[in-house]
């Protein structure tokens, strides 16, 4: 599962996501890997209104990246994203995935697996 | 229909099928459909998205310039979508998907829908698409978009010859050849010309849940049975309505009624 994946994934559960809790689901056990995708540059421009910032800060501290910037970078026509900033949300974003590991939803507690990069959210017959 | 349960009915007639005929199903579904297609191009660059019942993830590749995440009930076929390295992918349930609501620009669901067994549950997987999208402002037409494909009853063209008046909960045939997936047989070449995946190859005519029969055939492999509800005229755009969304635009595409909706 990618990083950016995780910022649009909440609880399977429908009375979890009313709840402010359920988002974003909250990583352990996290197994990381680095796989290259290509870098487009206007992909990332585009994508960057529509990220839930202070989830993916939540998200990338629980897997070990502290350095995102507090807020949300708002670039301007005069004042575009370099591109190192842009290379790094990309890396962030896109090339880093978990592979092993479990999402916990912070309402009900429900455990996710995922399993070679893959997360299972069917849920158990009492909970659907 | 005299079904207790229909998510049990589902499991045994649609999610037990897919998951043992994964590699052959996803061996004959590599073309886009054109509509799909075009809809996917003609997004903003950033736009985010789900592919609900992506199956093998066929339309990952076609617009690098949009997010999509994929989610399917057969962990089979998702390993398979997986593997293209591209967009991604994940196991759900399409009536629990676990996503927030009112964050995607778009999604897809192509020939998903119909495999659920009852009325409002067919409902229930509309209304749980349309929750996703982002929601129209003042200006309507601005929020989130899904298109949505099911299979026609009417279909006097194909081989199949379905149509008013025939019924429209069926059992239709897969039948796995012992041949593995992607051999150069006669069966497999018809497929390559196919620009319908759903609807060539491994699909058999159908027949009425009564009749369907699950078993080998000596010459042709294990046929399975998967549970179809075929969509009459007007069906889907009336589902969609029932789900509180509305079909801006909606046709029929070779023996597939289909149509972009948001919500009202």
């Amino acid at each position: 599962m990618k990083i950016l994946t995780s910022n649009y994934i909440t609880c399977a559960v429908k009375a979890c996501k009313s709840s402010t809790l359920s988002f974003p689901l909250h990583f352990q056990d996290a197994e990381l890997v680095q796989e290259e995708v290509d870098f487009n540059a206007e992909f990332i421009v585009g994508i960057l209104p529509r990220i839930e910032w202070d989830a993916l800060i939540v998200t990338a501290a629980e897997l070990g990246f502290t350095n995102l910037p507090a807020q949300k970078p708002e670039p301007t026509e005069e004042a575009p994203l370099g591109e190192q900033v842009l290379k790094d949300l990309h890396k962030l974003l896109l090339e880093t995935q978990v592979t092993e590991g479990k999402l916990v939803c912070g309402n009900c507690q429900h455990i996710y697996n995922i399993h070679q990069g893959i997360a299972n959210f069917l849920l158990p017959n009492h909970l659907v | 229909m005299n079904i207790n349960n229909f998510e049990d009915y589902e499991v045994e007639h649609v999610h037990r099928v897919y998951e043992h005929i994964a590699p052959h199903f996803s061996a004959t579904r590599f073309k886009p459909w054109p509509i799909v297609e075009s809809f996917l191009r003609n997004l903003p660059i950033g736009a985010v998205g789900l592919d609900i019942g992506c199956g093998n993830g066929k339309y990952f590749t076609v617009n690098p310039n949009v997010y999509i995440m994929g989610s399917d009930r057969s962990s089979n076929l998702v390993r398979i979508a997986h593997d293209r390295k591209s967009q991604d992918s994940l196991v759900a349930d399409a009536l629990d998907v676990p996503h927030p609501n009112s964050r995607f620009d778009f999604a897809i669901s192509i020939a998903v829908i119909h495999h659920f067994s009852s009325p409002a549950r067919r409902v229930a997987s509309i209304r749980s698409i349309l929750a996703a999208l982002k929601p129209p402002s003042n200006d309507e037409h601005d929020g989130g978009k899904a298109l949505i494909y099911v299979w026609a009853l009417e279909q006097k063209n194909s081989r199949r010859g379905w149509g008013d008046g025939d019924p429209q909960d069926v059992f239709v045939p897969w039948v796995m050849s012992k041949r593995l997936p992607g051999s150069k047989n006669e069966a497999d070449k018809h497929n390559r010309q196919t620009p319908e995946g759903c609807k060539a190859d491994g699909d058999q005519g159908g027949k009425t849940h009564d009749e369907a029969k699950e078993g080998k055939d000596e010459k042709e492999g294990v046929t399975y049975q998967r549970y179809y509800h075929l969509y009459r005229s007007g069906e889907l755009e009336a589902d969609i309505a029932s789900a509180g969304g509305i079909a801006i635009e909606s046709g029929y595409e070779k023996d597939n009624w289909w149509a972009i909706c948001a919500q009202r």
